[in-house]
């Protein structure tokens, strides 16, 4: 069988039986079981790069079969320009989150490893199911093993964390739930044909434009609290603090990204007319931009490092949102771009915040300082790594945020001029704090005696730095892969609405 | 003539009760053997295992009248031959077989020594099953006073507890009052269509175009009100908890499950076969009974630290969910109704059997705190509880999610949109009692390391839990089959003999 029909179905297939196999083997071999397993799926999602077909829009290596067939739910699943990237940052992250929990995790071992394999089909299957039923189930089925990562390997106000993250969620999809049925039944009493396939309820969308914003605020809860949008942003600060490294990094680098995703996927496809409403252009984007700023200013007073990180998320978010609402091609992969190169970049904080943690058993900025002498190579990686977050030129930070701007401000100059204080702002945090932790004098004798990185930690890092590099100067065939499908979807979004095709920044 | 069964004959009505002849015998065949033989733990764990044969028999011969698509060659004068009858029939065998299950294992435990409380069980479940087969208002209120009168008795049964004893008092008046308010109903609704034949009532009611009479309509509140009563609609719901928490475990368990699933059973027959015509009218007052019971129940519940209390207010937050499928005044409705009551079935005596076997003395104080910690000690069974919980919760992977997606498909389907909302609004404020369940189990320290020594589940009841822990799984899964026979339970309620009565 030829890679483009069995690899989907491998991808969610091969985690859940890595995670009994988890199960049913010693303890000791769980945490080898599972890096092993997530690196095989790594190696067998690393061919999609090349088989993807750029110059089509279409989903590809589509696979659809029949499961409660009377109702019109069929597992599909395919992969566009716009999912192909949250697929490879689900794969690439897995294996190093494995691998940064090896020292971390000391208690329940089996239960978490097989957890974060669960997740991992979880995860996948939310950007992978072209069915809005398989598209719920697993964005609700990958609430359980978050919330008992959370809630059992988590930080003292685990309990606290984990239900919010978990009734924060539970809210919104469940709503989106009774949108996706209302438009399942009017679209297949206009049709005939009920089914829950997206492009059948893409195509006769229409039929419910009368209810549309209703609908669509629906979908807007559901995604706004995952992404998160502010003011939907406080279970955020609380979870990722308080759940073990690897779930902060899982979090940032691929939770939030599912709210991201679901407003390219449905939100945006489905309601263009009430997404380029005035009304709720207005409310969006200054919710965006409140989110960048407000986020760096609390960012700035934290005297928590993963809280510092945390906080920079939502402005990094804020950033995403703007970009999808200003709907041009260009902003558009600007806010993937930002969707990929924030995975990896808070990413590579959360396991370095972990590092320093493992080390000291605090996380308070104030207690490091002059880390620089003791541990080189870490003070090293934390700086580039909190650069590339700033979004220096040449990190891949940069590259997504400055195309969101220039996207951006043909549509809304003002929330531009804005967002791009937000930049200076991130400086302002993210510099002082990495002045704090590495340079300062080293004034704290229990810094003294600290650790540099191991080689299993250069082996979590050296892969984020490497890809931070390659998109901050090389970002043109992650660009290439984007292109048609955000075309296309500026084409759905504006096509709907203004006669004219709406071409801003021109061809590059 | 089989499988097409003749009414009008005496014989084909014995035909058409075999089910009911079958399981009335054994009940009275064991109520001889009791008789004979009720001293010792071992004559009633007997009476119990002769009581879940007589229920397995009694589901074969729903099944065979099922398969062979038995159905009614004229009027269905006295009892309905349909689908949704077989399958209300298995459900309520189901809910009473795990009930005796349960109980012979418990009623050791808490040293209650009445073997009659198995033969009550089986007289019951024969209510239950005239309830969702009658075809006549007569039939469904003879079955309904069968089934009470059994449960008011079981409520009681544990003699030297002073709560059981109350919890049968308050049940036997509160019960008794709502029997009156439905007689009362039937007697109006008699009086001006002249039938006490649901699909004699239907017809004379489209016939006459009664949907405007206001004494039919004030009957027809009678009747929700009595049921209402039966099925634990706030505000109709006052003897629950008690009651509930008052009667020994199992049977809670069969109260909450198989008792409302016959309720609820009644209530749709009677609803679409009789009184379609007006359904505009009473879908606009079950709309508000859901709405309301949706939300007290779920409120109320949040409140709660018994875990036995707990569940009790949560099932009438299932009721709720029901009455949402009832007020989409839909065949579709009933099918979503078919398959929840059977999901609900299973979760509920599922979790009842972990309350259970986690406490002792009838588990009136058995808090949710009691349970931290519990998965170091017993993981598969607080893995089956978390199952359980999750179910209940309506979380996808789970029998519960399909059951809640069906009800919220028929009301999304009624244009009930608004009731959706409030459906899902209150599996909301639900996550916040069940998952603290999940919370303490799991993430909890517990309080000493033998705390949870005294957790024990004998045989029977382990093979309980762990079968409708998997049953909930698979069901979650692929429904696919389970689906389709509800919505064929469904269509089948729809009046099938068009009888036009001569003005």
């Amino acid at each position: 069988m030829n890679y483009e029909a069995w690899v989907l179905d491998a991808l969610l297939a091969f985690p859940l039986l890595a995670a009994v196999a988890v199960l049913l083997r010693p303890v000791r071999e769980a945490k080898w079981i599972a890096l092993v397993a997530t690196l095989i799926e790594f190696l067998v999602s690393v061919p999609l790069w090349w088989k993807f077909d750029v110059t089509t829009a279409a989903m590809q290596f589509q696979v659809a079969r029949p499961w409660i067939a009377g109702w019109g739910v069929w597992f599909r699943l395919g992969l566009d320009g716009i999912s192909l990237f949250m697929v490879l940052l689900t794969t690439f992250t897995m294996p190093l989150a494995v691998l940064g929990s090896f020292n971390y995790i000391r208690e329940k071992e089996r239960a978490y490893y097989g957890l974060l394999l669960v997740l991992t089909t979880g995860m996948l299957g939310v950007f992978l199911a072209l069915d809005l039923f398989v598209f719920y189930v697993f964005w609700e089925i990958m609430l359980i093993p978050m919330y008992f990562l959370i809630g059992v390997w988590g930080g003292p106000r685990r309990l606290y964390a984990a239900i919010k993250f978990f009734l924060f969620t539970f809210v919104g999809s469940l709503l989106m739930l009774v949108a996706i049925l209302t438009i399942y039944y009017y679209v297949g009493r206009a049709t005939g044909t009920y089914s829950f396939e997206y492009y059948h309820l893409l195509s006769n969308i229409q039929v419910t434009d009368r209810w549309g914003f209703w609908l669509f605020g629906a979908f807007f809860l559901a995604f706004a609290i995952k992404v998160p949008l502010f003011p939907f942003h406080t279970w955020l600060p609380d979870a990722h603090v308080e759940a073990p490294t690897a779930g902060s990094v899982i979090l940032a680098g691929i939770l939030l990204k599912m709210g991201c995703y679901g407003f390219l996927r449905f939100a945006l496809p489905f309601y263009p007319n009430v997404v380029l409403d005035p009304t709720v252009v207005t409310v969006v984007v200054l919710l965006a931009v409140i989110g960048i700023i407000y986020g760096g200013l609390v960012a700035m007073v934290q005297p928590d490092f993963k809280k510092l990180v945390a906080y920079s998320s939502v402005a990094h978010l804020g950033f995403v949102m703007l970009g999808i609402w200003a709907a041009t091609v260009q902003s558009l992969e600007g806010a993937i771009i930002i969707m990929i190169s924030h995975g990896i970049s808070t990413g590579a904080l959360f396991f370095l915040a972990g590092m320093l943690y493992e080390r000291r058993h605090t996380r308070e900025i104030a207690a490091f300082g002059g880390l620089a002498k003791v541990v080189p190579l870490l003070a090293a990686a934390l700086t580039i790594v909190a650069l590339s977050s700033i979004g220096l030129p040449g990190t891949n930070g940069f590259i997504g945020e400055f195309l969101v701007l220039i996207g951006s401000f043909p549509i809304y100059p003002w929330a531009v001029v804005v967002a791009a204080t937000g930049v200076i702002v991130a400086a302002m945090y993210m510099l002082r704090a990495l002045q704090r932790v590495i340079y300062n004098k080293l004034d704290n004798p229990d810094n003294e005696g600290m650790l540099d990185l191991s080689r299993r930690e250069l082996a979590v890092l050296v892969p984020l730095i490497a890809l931070i590099f390659w998109i901050g100067v090389y970002p043109a065939p992650f660009l290439r892969r984007i292109e048609t499908s955000t075309s296309m979807l500026v084409e759905q979004v504006r096509g709907a609405q203004a006669p004219e095709h709406f071409e801003v920044g021109g061809q590059r | 003539m089989w499988p097409v069964i003749d009414l009008g004959m005496p014989g084909g009505i014995a035909v058409a009760l075999l089910p009911e002849l079958v399981l009335t015998g054994w009940a009275l065949f064991l109520t001889i053997l009791v008789a004979w033989r009720h001293r010792s733990n071992d004559d009633q764990l007997l009476v119990g295992y002769l009581a879940a044969v007589g229920l397995v028999l009694t589901a074969a011969v729903v099944v065979v009248f099922w398969l062979a698509g038995a159905r009614a060659g004229g009027l269905e004068t006295m009892i309905a031959l349909d689908s949704f009858r077989y399958i209300a029939d298995l459900i309520f065998l189901l809910g009473a077989l795990l009930a005796v299950l349960l109980s012979m294992g418990y009623l050791g435990r808490e040293r209650i020594l009445v073997p009659e409380y198995f033969l009550l069980l089986l007289y019951a479940t024969v209510g239950m099953m005239f309830m969702g087969g009658g075809a006549d208002l007569i039939v469904i209120f003879l079955g309904l006073e069968v089934m009470s009168v059994s449960v008011y008795v079981l409520a009681g049964i544990d003699r030297r507890s002073v709560f059981c004893a109350e919890a049968a008092l308050k049940y036997f008046l509160l019960g008794a009052f709502a029997s009156a308010f439905l007689l009362y109903g039937i007697a109006l609704v008699y009086g001006f269509t002249g039938t006490t034949n649901l699909g004699l009532i239907y017809a004379q009611t489209t016939t006459w175009a009664l949907q405007e009479n206001t004494i039919l309509l004030v009957g027809i509140a009678m009747l929700l009100v009595g049921f209402g009563f039966k099925v634990a609609a706030v505000p109709f719901h006052m003897w629950t908890p008690d009651v509930y928490d008052g009667a020994p475990t199992p049977i809670t368990a069969f109260m909450a499950a198989a008792v409302k699933a016959a309720a609820f059973a009644a209530m749709f027959r009677v609803m679409l076969e009789a009184l379609g015509t007006t359904a505009v009218v009473w879908t606009e007052a079950v709309w508000w009974l859901a709405a309301i019971t949706m939300v007290v129940g779920n409120l109320v519940a949040l409140a709660q630290r018994n875990l036995k209390r707990m569940l009790a207010y949560s099932s009438i937050g299932h009721a709720g969910y029901l009455l949402t499928a009832v007020a989409s005044g839909t065949d579709f409705g009933a099918a979503a109704f078919l398959f929840y009551a059977f999901a609900y079935t299973i979760m509920t005596v599922g979790a009842f059997a972990i309350v259970a076997a986690a406490g002792r003395r009838g588990e009136r104080d058995l808090r949710v705190e009691d349970l931290n910690g519990l998965s170091k000690r017993r993981p598969w069974l607080a893995l089956a509880m978390m199952v359980f919980m999750l179910s209940l919760l309506g979380f996808p992977g789970t029998a519960g999610f399909i059951g809640k997606w069906f009800i919220l498909s028929a009301a999304v389907e009624a244009q009930n949109g608004l009731l959706a909302v409030v459906l899902v609004g209150t599996t909301v404020i639900s996550a916040g009692y069940y998952l603290p369940v999940v919370m303490a189990m799991f993430m909890k320290p517990p309080a000493s390391d033998d705390v949870h020594e005294h957790v024990r589940v004998t045989g029977i009841a382990r093979w309980v839990i762990a079968a409708t822990a998997v049953v909930l799984l698979v069901l979650g899964v692929w429904p696919g089959r389970a689906m389709d026979a509800a919505e064929q339970g469904g269509q089948d309620l729809r009046p099938s003999v068009m009888i036009t009565v001569s003005r």
